[in-house]
Protein backbone atom coordinates (compact mmCIF):
# COMPACT_ATOMS: atom_id res chain seq x y z
CA UNK A 1 0.00 0.00 0.00
CA UNK A 2 2.60 2.84 0.73
CA UNK A 3 4.01 2.12 -2.77
CA UNK A 4 1.14 2.44 -4.03
CA UNK A 5 0.34 6.07 -2.06
CA UNK A 6 3.72 6.70 -3.17
CA UNK A 7 2.79 6.31 -6.80
CA UNK A 8 -0.18 8.05 -6.65
CA UNK A 9 2.05 11.64 -5.02
CA UNK A 10 4.48 10.76 -7.62
CA UNK A 11 1.76 11.07 -10.81
CA UNK A 12 -0.11 13.73 -9.09
CA UNK A 13 2.94 15.96 -8.75
CA UNK A 14 3.63 15.21 -12.61
CA UNK A 15 0.07 16.32 -13.39
CA UNK A 16 0.58 19.73 -11.51
CA UNK A 17 3.96 19.76 -13.00
CA UNK A 18 3.02 20.14 -16.78
CA UNK A 19 -0.27 21.88 -15.58
CA UNK A 20 1.85 24.72 -14.82
CA UNK A 21 4.55 24.78 -17.39
CA UNK A 22 2.85 27.09 -19.50
CA UNK A 23 3.39 29.69 -16.47
CA UNK A 24 7.00 28.65 -15.85
CA UNK A 25 8.39 28.68 -19.50
CA UNK A 26 6.68 30.75 -21.14
CA UNK A 27 8.16 30.63 -24.59
CA UNK A 28 5.81 30.26 -27.32
CA UNK A 29 8.43 28.23 -29.46
CA UNK A 30 8.80 25.95 -26.42
CA UNK A 31 5.15 25.23 -25.63
CA UNK A 32 3.83 24.60 -28.64
CA UNK A 33 7.16 21.76 -29.29
CA UNK A 34 5.67 20.35 -26.02
CA UNK A 35 2.02 20.21 -27.19
CA UNK A 36 3.05 18.71 -30.38
CA UNK A 37 4.74 16.24 -28.32
CA UNK A 38 1.74 15.29 -26.38
CA UNK A 39 -0.41 14.41 -29.57
CA UNK A 40 2.73 12.75 -30.78
CA UNK A 41 2.60 10.83 -27.77
CA UNK A 42 -0.97 9.76 -28.10
CA UNK A 43 -0.56 8.57 -31.45
CA UNK A 44 2.41 6.30 -29.59
CA UNK A 45 0.16 4.95 -26.99
CA UNK A 46 -1.90 3.49 -29.71
CA UNK A 47 1.17 2.17 -31.29
CA UNK A 48 2.23 0.28 -27.81
CA UNK A 49 -0.90 -1.19 -26.90
CA UNK A 50 -0.60 -3.11 -30.05
CA UNK A 51 2.98 -3.33 -30.71
CA UNK A 52 4.28 -3.03 -27.26
CA UNK A 53 1.34 -5.34 -25.39
CA UNK A 54 0.06 -7.68 -28.09
CA UNK A 55 3.25 -8.19 -29.96
CA UNK A 56 2.00 -6.94 -33.84
CA UNK A 57 4.40 -4.43 -34.48
CA UNK A 58 2.14 -1.85 -37.13
CA UNK A 59 3.79 0.22 -39.97
CA UNK A 60 0.93 1.63 -40.93
CA UNK A 61 0.34 3.79 -37.67
CA UNK A 62 1.60 6.86 -39.96
CA UNK A 63 -1.46 6.76 -42.20
CA UNK A 64 -3.88 5.97 -39.45
CA UNK A 65 -3.07 8.98 -38.32
CA UNK A 66 -2.77 10.94 -41.91
CA UNK A 67 -6.50 9.36 -41.92
CA UNK A 68 -7.39 10.99 -38.63
CA UNK A 69 -5.84 14.01 -40.05
CA UNK A 70 -7.40 14.50 -43.07
CA UNK A 71 -11.07 13.18 -41.91
CA UNK A 72 -10.82 16.28 -39.47
CA UNK A 73 -9.81 18.62 -42.07
CA UNK A 74 -12.37 17.64 -44.54
CA UNK A 75 -15.22 17.54 -42.42
CA UNK A 76 -14.12 21.10 -41.18
CA UNK A 77 -13.19 22.93 -44.04
CA UNK A 78 -14.86 21.27 -47.12
CA UNK A 79 -18.67 19.40 -45.32
CA UNK A 80 -18.18 22.71 -42.63
CA UNK A 81 -19.23 20.44 -39.63
CA UNK A 82 -18.72 21.58 -35.99
CA UNK A 83 -15.62 20.74 -34.68
CA UNK A 84 -16.23 18.36 -32.18
CA UNK A 85 -18.39 16.56 -34.29
CA UNK A 86 -16.07 16.22 -36.62
CA UNK A 87 -13.41 14.93 -34.36
CA UNK A 88 -15.59 12.18 -33.57
CA UNK A 89 -16.27 11.29 -36.39
CA UNK A 90 -12.47 11.40 -37.40
CA UNK A 91 -12.15 8.29 -34.67
CA UNK A 92 -14.70 6.70 -36.17
CA UNK A 93 -14.16 6.60 -39.62
CA UNK A 94 -10.48 5.70 -38.78
CA UNK A 95 -11.28 2.92 -36.93
CA UNK A 96 -13.41 1.79 -39.25
CA UNK A 97 -11.00 1.37 -42.05
CA UNK A 98 -8.84 0.06 -39.46
CA UNK A 99 -11.15 -2.59 -38.76
CA UNK A 100 -11.14 -3.26 -42.56
CA UNK A 101 -7.43 -3.37 -42.92
CA UNK A 102 -7.05 -5.04 -39.51
CA UNK A 103 -9.34 -8.08 -41.09
CA UNK A 104 -6.67 -8.51 -43.49
CA UNK A 105 -3.67 -7.82 -41.91
CA UNK A 106 -4.13 -9.89 -38.99
CA UNK A 107 -3.99 -13.21 -41.09
CA UNK A 108 -0.68 -12.34 -40.90
CA UNK A 109 2.47 -12.60 -38.30
CA UNK A 110 5.54 -10.98 -36.99
CA UNK A 111 7.98 -9.39 -39.78
CA UNK A 112 4.81 -10.43 -42.44
CA UNK A 113 2.55 -8.21 -40.44
CA UNK A 114 5.60 -5.82 -40.33
CA UNK A 115 6.03 -5.61 -43.98
CA UNK A 116 2.00 -5.98 -44.82
CA UNK A 117 1.47 -2.91 -43.15
CA UNK A 118 4.15 -0.98 -43.99
CA UNK A 119 3.05 -1.51 -47.45
CA UNK A 120 -0.64 -0.52 -46.50
CA UNK A 121 1.09 2.68 -45.30
CA UNK A 122 2.63 3.76 -47.83
CA UNK A 123 -0.95 3.24 -50.14
CA UNK A 124 -2.36 4.98 -47.25
CA UNK A 125 0.49 8.14 -48.33
CA UNK A 126 -0.02 7.87 -52.04
CA UNK A 127 -4.00 8.00 -52.19
CA UNK A 128 -3.70 11.10 -49.92
CA UNK A 129 -0.81 12.07 -52.36
CA UNK A 130 -2.47 11.40 -55.78
CA UNK A 131 -6.66 12.33 -54.79
CA UNK A 132 -6.11 15.52 -55.73
CA UNK A 133 -9.85 16.84 -55.94
CA UNK A 134 -10.48 15.95 -52.51
CA UNK A 135 -7.12 15.95 -50.44
CA UNK A 136 -5.85 18.82 -52.21
CA UNK A 137 -2.78 16.38 -53.21
CA UNK A 138 0.67 17.95 -52.65
CA UNK A 139 -0.73 21.38 -51.91
CA UNK A 140 -1.90 20.02 -48.60
CA UNK A 141 -5.29 21.06 -46.84
CA UNK A 142 -5.58 24.89 -45.51
CA UNK A 143 -7.79 26.24 -43.27
CA UNK A 144 -8.42 24.03 -40.67
CA UNK A 145 -9.93 25.69 -37.82
CA UNK A 146 -8.93 25.73 -34.21
CA UNK A 147 -11.34 23.54 -31.70
CA UNK A 148 -14.44 25.70 -31.81
CA UNK A 149 -15.54 27.26 -28.11
CA UNK A 150 -17.39 25.18 -25.49
CA UNK A 151 -19.56 27.73 -23.73
CA UNK A 152 -17.26 30.15 -22.35
CA UNK A 153 -14.19 28.53 -22.86
CA UNK A 154 -11.95 29.34 -25.99
CA UNK A 155 -9.27 27.47 -27.79
CA UNK A 156 -7.82 30.34 -29.83
CA UNK A 157 -4.48 31.00 -27.75
CA UNK A 158 -1.58 28.49 -27.09
CA UNK A 159 -1.91 28.03 -23.76
CA UNK A 160 -5.82 26.61 -23.78
CA UNK A 161 -4.65 24.46 -26.71
CA UNK A 162 -1.99 23.12 -24.43
CA UNK A 163 -4.50 22.25 -22.02
CA UNK A 164 -6.78 20.66 -24.45
CA UNK A 165 -4.52 18.26 -25.76
CA UNK A 166 -2.87 17.94 -22.07
CA UNK A 167 -6.58 16.55 -21.14
CA UNK A 168 -6.37 14.32 -24.13
CA UNK A 169 -3.13 12.80 -23.59
CA UNK A 170 -4.35 11.85 -20.06
CA UNK A 171 -7.63 10.71 -20.69
CA UNK A 172 -5.63 8.89 -23.60
CA UNK A 173 -3.41 7.45 -20.29
CA UNK A 174 -6.21 6.43 -17.94
CA UNK A 175 -7.77 4.30 -20.80
CA UNK A 176 -4.21 2.42 -21.56
CA UNK A 177 -4.02 2.61 -17.62
CA UNK A 178 -7.47 0.82 -17.35
CA UNK A 179 -7.34 -1.77 -19.84
CA UNK A 180 -3.43 -3.21 -19.31
CA UNK A 181 -4.62 -3.64 -15.48
CA UNK A 182 -8.02 -5.53 -16.56
CA UNK A 183 -8.43 -9.11 -17.85
CA UNK A 184 -8.39 -7.75 -21.75
CA UNK A 185 -5.02 -6.19 -21.40
CA UNK A 186 -3.76 -9.75 -19.74
CA UNK A 187 -5.78 -11.38 -22.84
CA UNK A 188 -3.35 -8.95 -25.00
CA UNK A 189 -0.44 -10.01 -23.37
CA UNK A 190 -1.03 -13.36 -23.24
CA UNK A 191 -1.62 -13.37 -27.02
CA UNK A 192 1.96 -11.83 -27.04
CA UNK A 193 3.59 -14.38 -25.03
CA UNK A 194 2.13 -16.87 -27.16
CA UNK A 195 -0.98 -17.17 -29.19
CA UNK A 196 -0.85 -20.93 -29.49
CA UNK A 197 -1.17 -21.15 -25.65
CA UNK A 198 -3.59 -18.23 -25.67
CA UNK A 199 -5.67 -20.57 -28.19
CA UNK A 200 -5.27 -23.75 -25.96
CA UNK A 201 -7.06 -22.04 -22.87
CA UNK A 202 -10.03 -20.74 -24.88
CA UNK A 203 -9.07 -17.20 -26.06
CA UNK A 204 -10.08 -16.19 -29.41
CA UNK A 205 -6.92 -14.87 -30.87
CA UNK A 206 -8.68 -13.28 -33.90
CA UNK A 207 -11.80 -11.79 -32.10
CA UNK A 208 -9.20 -9.86 -29.18
CA UNK A 209 -6.63 -8.95 -32.22
CA UNK A 210 -9.38 -7.39 -33.92
CA UNK A 211 -10.11 -5.11 -31.65
CA UNK A 212 -6.74 -3.93 -30.19
CA UNK A 213 -5.61 -3.25 -33.98
CA UNK A 214 -9.39 -0.96 -34.32
CA UNK A 215 -8.42 0.81 -30.24
CA UNK A 216 -4.98 1.30 -31.53
CA UNK A 217 -6.05 3.12 -34.74
CA UNK A 218 -8.52 5.11 -32.79
CA UNK A 219 -5.99 6.84 -31.18
CA UNK A 220 -3.61 7.52 -34.08
CA UNK A 221 -7.23 8.90 -35.78
CA UNK A 222 -7.12 11.13 -32.41
CA UNK A 223 -3.95 12.12 -32.67
CA UNK A 224 -4.10 13.16 -36.36
CA UNK A 225 -7.33 15.04 -35.93
CA UNK A 226 -5.88 16.53 -33.40
CA UNK A 227 -2.50 17.72 -34.99
CA UNK A 228 -4.62 18.62 -38.20
CA UNK A 229 -6.29 21.52 -35.87
CA UNK A 230 -3.29 22.68 -34.23
CA UNK A 231 -1.29 23.05 -37.24
CA UNK A 232 -4.06 23.94 -38.64
CA UNK A 233 -2.24 22.75 -42.49
CA UNK A 234 -1.79 19.25 -43.06
CA UNK A 235 0.01 18.20 -46.07
CA UNK A 236 0.62 14.03 -47.50
CA UNK A 237 3.78 14.22 -45.88
CA UNK A 238 2.30 13.00 -42.40
CA UNK A 239 1.33 10.01 -43.55
CA UNK A 240 4.46 9.34 -45.13
CA UNK A 241 6.73 6.24 -44.08
CA UNK A 242 9.51 8.29 -41.75
CA UNK A 243 6.55 9.12 -39.73
CA UNK A 244 6.14 5.63 -38.17
CA UNK A 245 9.56 5.04 -37.79
CA UNK A 246 10.14 8.31 -35.60
CA UNK A 247 7.21 7.20 -33.37
CA UNK A 248 8.37 3.66 -33.58
CA UNK A 249 11.85 5.46 -32.39
CA UNK A 250 10.21 6.90 -29.20
CA UNK A 251 8.46 3.94 -28.33
CA UNK A 252 11.74 2.32 -28.41
CA UNK A 253 13.58 4.69 -26.35
CA UNK A 254 10.62 5.42 -23.93
CA UNK A 255 10.10 1.45 -23.07
CA UNK A 256 7.77 -0.48 -25.38
CA UNK A 257 5.13 -2.38 -23.65
CA UNK A 258 5.60 0.15 -20.45
CA UNK A 259 2.84 2.31 -19.62
CA UNK A 260 5.22 5.55 -19.37
CA UNK A 261 6.95 4.65 -22.18
CA UNK A 262 5.10 6.65 -24.88
CA UNK A 263 5.04 9.55 -23.15
CA UNK A 264 8.40 9.81 -21.79
CA UNK A 265 10.60 8.74 -25.03
CA UNK A 266 8.90 11.07 -27.32
CA UNK A 267 9.11 14.48 -24.93
CA UNK A 268 12.78 13.65 -24.95
CA UNK A 269 13.18 13.24 -28.45
CA UNK A 270 11.47 15.80 -29.83
CA UNK A 271 12.68 18.46 -27.48
CA UNK A 272 16.66 17.17 -27.85
CA UNK A 273 15.19 16.37 -31.65
CA UNK A 274 14.42 20.59 -31.78
CA UNK A 275 17.52 21.68 -29.52
CA UNK A 276 19.99 20.00 -31.69
CA UNK A 277 18.33 21.62 -35.27
CA UNK A 278 21.28 23.32 -36.20
CA UNK A 279 22.80 19.81 -36.59
CA UNK A 280 20.06 19.22 -39.13
CA UNK A 281 20.10 15.72 -40.35
CA UNK A 282 23.43 15.34 -39.24
CA UNK A 283 21.38 14.93 -35.52
CA UNK A 284 20.63 11.24 -37.18
CA UNK A 285 24.34 10.76 -36.05
CA UNK A 286 23.27 10.93 -32.65
CA UNK A 287 20.19 9.38 -32.75
CA UNK A 288 21.25 6.19 -34.26
CA UNK A 289 23.75 4.90 -32.04
CA UNK A 290 21.38 6.21 -28.71
CA UNK A 291 18.67 4.05 -30.37
CA UNK A 292 21.09 1.21 -31.13
CA UNK A 293 22.30 1.53 -27.18
CA UNK A 294 19.28 1.34 -25.90
CA UNK A 295 17.69 -1.48 -27.17
CA UNK A 296 20.72 -3.80 -26.88
CA UNK A 297 21.11 -2.63 -22.84
CA UNK A 298 17.24 -2.42 -22.55
CA UNK A 299 14.84 -3.46 -24.45
CA UNK A 300 12.09 -1.77 -22.40
CA UNK A 301 13.88 1.71 -22.81
CA UNK A 302 14.46 4.58 -20.71
CA UNK A 303 11.12 3.28 -18.66
CA UNK A 304 12.27 -0.37 -18.33
CA UNK A 305 15.94 1.10 -16.70
CA UNK A 306 15.01 3.02 -14.52
CA UNK A 307 12.69 0.66 -13.29
CA UNK A 308 15.71 -2.20 -13.29
CA UNK A 309 17.48 0.14 -11.05
CA UNK A 310 15.26 1.14 -8.62
CA UNK A 311 14.64 -3.11 -8.14
CA UNK A 312 18.60 -3.17 -7.30
CA UNK A 313 18.36 -0.40 -5.24
CA UNK A 314 15.18 -1.61 -3.46
CA UNK A 315 16.91 -5.03 -3.18
CA UNK A 316 20.30 -4.21 -1.86
CA UNK A 317 18.20 -1.90 0.88
CA UNK A 318 15.21 -4.63 1.63
CA UNK A 319 17.72 -7.40 1.05
CA UNK A 320 15.89 -9.10 -0.50
CA UNK A 321 17.13 -11.73 -3.45
CA UNK A 322 14.09 -13.38 -3.66
CA UNK A 323 12.78 -10.06 -5.61
CA UNK A 324 15.67 -10.48 -8.39
CA UNK A 325 13.47 -12.92 -10.40
CA UNK A 326 11.67 -9.68 -11.41
CA UNK A 327 13.83 -7.92 -13.41
CA UNK A 328 14.81 -10.94 -15.60
CA UNK A 329 11.67 -12.60 -15.23
CA UNK A 330 8.90 -10.23 -15.87
CA UNK A 331 7.61 -10.18 -19.36
CA UNK A 332 6.06 -6.96 -18.11
CA UNK A 333 6.31 -4.43 -15.67
CA UNK A 334 2.47 -3.11 -15.60
CA UNK A 335 0.69 -6.63 -15.16
CA UNK A 336 3.00 -7.43 -12.15
CA UNK A 337 1.79 -4.41 -9.84
CA UNK A 338 -1.92 -5.29 -10.77
CA UNK A 339 -1.69 -8.48 -8.47
CA UNK A 340 -0.63 -6.23 -5.21
CA UNK A 341 -4.32 -4.99 -5.17
CA UNK A 342 -6.31 -8.06 -6.72
CA UNK A 343 -3.87 -10.78 -4.44
CA UNK B 1 -17.55 -38.88 -25.64
CA UNK B 2 -14.57 -38.58 -27.77
CA UNK B 3 -14.16 -40.61 -30.97
CA UNK B 4 -11.50 -40.23 -33.38
CA UNK B 5 -12.42 -41.75 -36.71
CA UNK B 6 -9.73 -42.66 -39.36
CA UNK B 7 -7.68 -39.34 -38.41
CA UNK B 8 -5.04 -38.14 -40.46
CA UNK B 9 -3.09 -35.19 -40.05
CA UNK B 10 -0.29 -34.37 -42.33
CA UNK B 11 2.49 -31.53 -42.02
CA UNK B 12 2.99 -30.10 -45.34
CA UNK B 13 3.60 -33.77 -47.41
CA UNK B 14 4.95 -35.06 -44.41
CA UNK B 15 1.84 -37.70 -42.36
CA UNK B 16 1.87 -37.01 -38.97
CA UNK B 17 -0.21 -39.49 -38.25
CA UNK B 18 -2.23 -41.75 -40.53
CA UNK B 19 -5.76 -43.28 -39.74
CA UNK B 20 -5.92 -43.32 -36.02
CA UNK B 21 -9.23 -44.60 -34.10
CA UNK B 22 -9.25 -43.73 -30.68
CA UNK B 23 -12.76 -43.79 -28.62
CA UNK B 24 -12.91 -42.24 -25.14
CA UNK B 25 -16.05 -42.88 -22.98
CA UNK B 26 -16.90 -40.36 -20.05
CA UNK B 27 -15.57 -41.05 -16.77
CA UNK B 28 -12.60 -42.41 -18.37
CA UNK B 29 -8.60 -42.48 -18.05
CA UNK B 30 -7.16 -43.49 -21.58
CA UNK B 31 -3.42 -43.13 -21.52
CA UNK B 32 -1.20 -42.54 -25.26
CA UNK B 33 1.68 -44.47 -24.91
CA UNK B 34 4.56 -43.68 -27.95
CA UNK B 35 8.45 -42.56 -28.18
CA UNK B 36 9.12 -39.28 -29.33
CA UNK B 37 8.01 -38.02 -32.18
CA UNK B 38 5.05 -40.84 -32.06
CA UNK B 39 2.20 -38.38 -33.01
CA UNK B 40 0.49 -38.03 -29.49
CA UNK B 41 1.44 -34.27 -29.22
CA UNK B 42 -0.19 -33.88 -32.74
CA UNK B 43 -3.55 -36.03 -31.89
CA UNK B 44 -4.46 -33.47 -28.91
CA UNK B 45 -3.12 -30.46 -31.63
CA UNK B 46 -5.94 -31.76 -33.86
CA UNK B 47 -8.26 -32.66 -30.67
CA UNK B 48 -7.91 -28.94 -29.50
CA UNK B 49 -8.48 -26.94 -32.93
CA UNK B 50 -5.02 -26.17 -33.32
CA UNK B 51 -3.77 -28.74 -36.12
CA UNK B 52 -6.28 -28.86 -38.80
CA UNK B 53 -6.22 -32.38 -40.38
CA UNK B 54 -7.11 -33.90 -43.66
CA UNK B 55 -8.67 -36.97 -43.35
CA UNK B 56 -11.40 -38.92 -41.03
CA UNK B 57 -13.13 -37.10 -38.52
CA UNK B 58 -13.32 -36.06 -34.27
CA UNK B 59 -16.26 -36.29 -32.28
CA UNK B 60 -17.20 -34.48 -29.38
CA UNK B 61 -20.52 -35.96 -27.87
CA UNK B 62 -21.59 -37.18 -31.40
CA UNK B 63 -21.09 -33.92 -33.32
CA UNK B 64 -17.97 -33.41 -35.45
CA UNK B 65 -15.69 -30.86 -33.96
CA UNK B 66 -13.76 -29.89 -37.37
CA UNK B 67 -15.34 -26.42 -38.02
CA UNK B 68 -14.85 -25.65 -34.49
CA UNK B 69 -12.36 -22.84 -33.94
CA UNK B 70 -10.08 -23.63 -30.36
CA UNK B 71 -11.80 -21.04 -28.15
CA UNK B 72 -15.23 -23.06 -29.26
CA UNK B 73 -13.84 -26.55 -28.31
CA UNK B 74 -12.67 -25.17 -25.35
CA UNK B 75 -16.21 -23.79 -24.46
CA UNK B 76 -17.53 -27.14 -25.84
CA UNK B 77 -15.60 -28.76 -22.78
CA UNK B 78 -12.25 -30.09 -24.32
CA UNK B 79 -9.37 -28.58 -22.88
CA UNK B 80 -5.79 -29.24 -23.50
CA UNK B 81 -2.31 -29.12 -21.02
CA UNK B 82 -0.22 -28.62 -23.71
CA UNK B 83 3.30 -30.42 -23.11
CA UNK B 84 6.63 -28.19 -21.98
CA UNK B 85 4.30 -26.94 -18.51
CA UNK B 86 3.99 -23.33 -21.42
CA UNK B 87 2.43 -20.81 -18.90
CA UNK B 88 2.85 -16.64 -18.52
CA UNK B 89 6.01 -15.98 -17.07
CA UNK B 90 5.24 -12.38 -16.43
CA UNK B 91 2.20 -13.14 -14.44
CA UNK B 92 1.58 -14.37 -11.29
CA UNK B 93 0.04 -17.83 -10.09
CA UNK B 94 -2.95 -16.44 -9.18
CA UNK B 95 -3.27 -14.47 -12.79
CA UNK B 96 -2.36 -17.23 -15.04
CA UNK B 97 -4.90 -19.41 -13.09
CA UNK B 98 -7.77 -16.65 -13.88
CA UNK B 99 -6.62 -16.48 -17.33
CA UNK B 100 -7.71 -20.54 -17.43
CA UNK B 101 -11.14 -19.25 -16.68
CA UNK B 102 -11.08 -17.39 -19.70
CA UNK B 103 -14.01 -19.13 -21.46
CA UNK B 104 -16.22 -18.45 -18.05
CA UNK B 105 -15.24 -14.70 -16.95
CA UNK B 106 -18.64 -13.32 -16.99
CA UNK B 107 -19.33 -16.16 -13.84
CA UNK B 108 -17.39 -14.66 -10.50
CA UNK B 109 -18.59 -16.68 -8.76
CA UNK B 110 -17.90 -19.95 -10.72
CA UNK B 111 -14.67 -18.88 -11.44
CA UNK B 112 -13.60 -18.19 -7.81
CA UNK B 113 -15.43 -22.11 -7.35
CA UNK B 114 -12.85 -23.57 -9.46
CA UNK B 115 -9.97 -21.71 -7.76
CA UNK B 116 -11.00 -22.74 -4.60
CA UNK B 117 -11.06 -26.36 -6.56
CA UNK B 118 -7.70 -26.11 -8.16
CA UNK B 119 -6.01 -24.72 -4.50
CA UNK B 120 -7.36 -27.96 -3.22
CA UNK B 121 -5.54 -29.66 -5.50
CA UNK B 122 -2.31 -28.16 -5.32
CA UNK B 123 -2.54 -26.45 -1.94
CA UNK B 124 1.35 -24.93 -2.83
CA UNK B 125 -0.24 -23.09 -5.64
CA UNK B 126 -2.76 -21.19 -3.25
CA UNK B 127 0.40 -20.45 -1.03
CA UNK B 128 2.52 -19.33 -4.12
CA UNK B 129 -0.26 -16.89 -5.82
CA UNK B 130 1.44 -14.02 -5.99
CA UNK B 131 4.75 -15.14 -6.86
CA UNK B 132 5.28 -14.95 -10.78
CA UNK B 133 4.90 -18.18 -12.68
CA UNK B 134 8.43 -18.06 -14.44
CA UNK B 135 10.07 -18.20 -10.26
CA UNK B 136 8.46 -21.51 -10.12
CA UNK B 137 10.19 -24.73 -9.67
CA UNK B 138 9.98 -27.26 -12.76
CA UNK B 139 6.79 -29.40 -10.51
CA UNK B 140 4.85 -26.59 -9.36
CA UNK B 141 4.83 -25.22 -12.97
CA UNK B 142 3.67 -28.41 -13.90
CA UNK B 143 1.01 -28.21 -11.17
CA UNK B 144 -0.07 -24.48 -12.47
CA UNK B 145 -0.28 -25.52 -16.16
CA UNK B 146 -2.50 -28.36 -15.09
CA UNK B 147 -4.67 -26.21 -12.65
CA UNK B 148 -4.74 -23.55 -15.25
CA UNK B 149 -6.44 -26.53 -17.43
CA UNK B 150 -9.13 -27.33 -15.05
CA UNK B 151 -10.18 -23.94 -14.59
CA UNK B 152 -12.22 -23.83 -17.62
CA UNK B 153 -14.26 -27.05 -16.20
CA UNK B 154 -13.55 -29.36 -18.87
CA UNK B 155 -15.27 -32.45 -19.16
CA UNK B 156 -12.43 -33.46 -21.07
CA UNK B 157 -9.10 -32.82 -19.94
CA UNK B 158 -6.05 -33.91 -22.44
CA UNK B 159 -3.09 -33.97 -20.89
CA UNK B 160 0.24 -33.98 -23.25
CA UNK B 161 3.07 -35.86 -21.21
CA UNK B 162 2.85 -33.75 -17.58
CA UNK B 163 5.22 -36.14 -15.81
CA UNK B 164 8.28 -35.25 -18.49
CA UNK B 165 11.54 -33.70 -16.91
CA UNK B 166 10.02 -34.27 -12.96
CA UNK B 167 11.48 -36.12 -10.28
CA UNK B 168 10.06 -39.55 -9.43
CA UNK B 169 8.85 -38.65 -5.81
CA UNK B 170 7.41 -35.76 -7.91
CA UNK B 171 5.90 -37.66 -10.98
CA UNK B 172 4.28 -40.38 -8.21
CA UNK B 173 2.39 -37.25 -7.11
CA UNK B 174 1.72 -35.91 -9.95
CA UNK B 175 0.04 -38.87 -11.40
CA UNK B 176 -1.98 -39.36 -7.85
CA UNK B 177 -3.65 -36.03 -8.23
CA UNK B 178 -4.34 -36.87 -12.32
CA UNK B 179 -6.26 -40.04 -10.79
CA UNK B 180 -8.21 -37.80 -8.20
CA UNK B 181 -8.74 -35.51 -11.06
CA UNK B 182 -10.73 -38.37 -13.17
CA UNK B 183 -12.24 -40.36 -9.83
CA UNK B 184 -14.08 -36.23 -9.16
CA UNK B 185 -15.90 -36.79 -12.78
CA UNK B 186 -13.31 -35.33 -15.20
CA UNK B 187 -13.11 -37.71 -18.51
CA UNK B 188 -8.90 -37.66 -19.13
CA UNK B 189 -6.70 -38.71 -22.00
CA UNK B 190 -3.17 -38.79 -21.35
CA UNK B 191 0.03 -38.57 -23.68
CA UNK B 192 2.66 -40.34 -21.76
CA UNK B 193 6.08 -42.51 -22.13
CA UNK B 194 5.93 -42.93 -18.71
CA UNK B 195 4.28 -46.31 -19.28
CA UNK B 196 4.80 -47.72 -15.50
CA UNK B 197 3.28 -45.09 -13.90
CA UNK B 198 0.49 -43.84 -16.24
CA UNK B 199 -0.85 -48.06 -16.76
CA UNK B 200 -0.68 -47.85 -13.22
CA UNK B 201 -4.03 -45.33 -12.93
CA UNK B 202 -5.24 -45.46 -16.37
CA UNK B 203 -8.39 -47.82 -17.63
CA UNK B 204 -7.07 -48.39 -20.74
CA UNK B 205 -4.41 -47.16 -23.29
CA UNK B 206 -3.35 -47.26 -27.01
CA UNK B 207 0.58 -47.56 -28.05
CA UNK B 208 1.50 -45.30 -30.97
CA UNK B 209 4.38 -45.59 -33.02
CA UNK B 210 5.17 -43.46 -35.88
CA UNK B 211 1.61 -42.20 -36.22
CA UNK B 212 -0.05 -45.53 -36.07
CA UNK B 213 -1.65 -47.46 -33.37
CA UNK B 214 0.60 -50.61 -33.37
CA UNK B 215 -1.71 -52.44 -29.37
CA UNK B 216 -4.57 -51.70 -27.91
CA UNK B 217 -6.11 -52.91 -24.68
CA UNK B 218 -6.82 -52.60 -20.96
CA UNK B 219 -3.97 -51.09 -19.15
CA UNK B 220 -3.47 -55.06 -17.41
CA UNK B 221 -2.75 -56.35 -21.39
CA UNK B 222 -0.94 -53.70 -22.00
CA UNK B 223 1.15 -54.10 -19.13
CA UNK B 224 1.80 -57.62 -19.66
CA UNK B 225 2.07 -57.40 -23.44
CA UNK B 226 5.77 -58.42 -24.68
CA UNK B 227 6.56 -55.89 -26.68
CA UNK B 228 5.31 -52.82 -24.97
CA UNK B 229 7.60 -54.14 -22.00
CA UNK B 230 10.18 -54.02 -23.95
CA UNK B 231 9.52 -50.46 -25.36
CA UNK B 232 8.33 -48.79 -22.89
CA UNK B 233 8.95 -50.60 -19.00
CA UNK B 234 12.40 -52.06 -19.52
CA UNK B 235 11.55 -55.70 -18.61
N1 LIG C 1 4.96 -28.29 -36.78
C1 LIG C 1 5.47 -29.40 -37.34
N2 LIG C 1 5.89 -29.37 -38.63
C2 LIG C 1 6.40 -30.49 -39.21
N3 LIG C 1 6.51 -31.67 -38.60
C3 LIG C 1 6.10 -31.77 -37.34
C4 LIG C 1 5.56 -30.64 -36.63
N4 LIG C 1 5.24 -31.03 -35.38
C5 LIG C 1 5.55 -32.34 -35.31
N5 LIG C 1 6.07 -32.78 -36.47
C6 LIG C 1 6.49 -34.16 -36.75
O1 LIG C 1 5.39 -35.02 -36.53
C7 LIG C 1 5.80 -36.21 -35.87
C8 LIG C 1 4.97 -36.38 -34.60
O2 LIG C 1 5.30 -35.36 -33.67
P1 LIG C 1 4.60 -35.21 -32.27
O3 LIG C 1 5.06 -33.93 -31.70
O4 LIG C 1 3.16 -35.43 -32.42
O5 LIG C 1 5.25 -36.42 -31.48
P2 LIG C 1 5.11 -36.80 -29.95
O6 LIG C 1 4.62 -38.19 -29.92
O7 LIG C 1 4.33 -35.79 -29.23
O8 LIG C 1 6.61 -36.77 -29.48
P3 LIG C 1 7.22 -36.30 -28.07
O9 LIG C 1 7.08 -37.45 -27.16
O10 LIG C 1 8.65 -36.04 -28.39
O11 LIG C 1 6.49 -35.11 -27.63
C9 LIG C 1 7.29 -36.05 -35.62
O12 LIG C 1 7.97 -36.81 -36.61
C10 LIG C 1 7.56 -34.61 -35.78
O13 LIG C 1 8.83 -34.40 -36.33
MG1 LIG D 1 4.69 -34.52 -27.76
Amino acid sequence: MPAMTKKSIALIVLIIGAMVIPFIIQNEYWLHILTLSFIWSIAVYGLNILAGYTGYLSLAHAGFFAIGAYALGLLTVKAGLNYWVALILACIITSGIGLLIGLVALRTREHFFAIYTLCVGYVIYLVIDKWDSLTGGVRGLIGIPAPSNIGPISFQSAISQYYLILFFLLATVVVMYRIVHSLTGRTFIAIRNSEELAQTIGISTMKNKLTVFVLSTFFAGLAGALYASFIRFIGPDIGYTTIIFDLLTYLLVGGIGTLAGPVVGTILIVSVSQSLQFLQDYRMLIFGPMLTLIIIFYPRGIVGMVSEWKMKWFNKKKKAPAETWKSTYSDSEDVREDKVKEG
Amino acid sequence: MLKLAGLSVKYGSFTAIEKVDIEVNEGELVVLLGANGAGKSTVFKAISGIEKWSDGDILFNGSSIKKKSPDRIVKAGIVQCAEGRELFGGMTVYENLVMGAYVHRRKKAQVKKSLGHVYDLFPILQEKKDSAAGALSGGQQQMLAIGRSLMSQPKLLLLDEPSIGLAPLIVEQMFEVIQKINEEGTTVLLAEQNANAALKIADRGYVFESGSIVVEGSSNELFTNDSVRKAYIGA
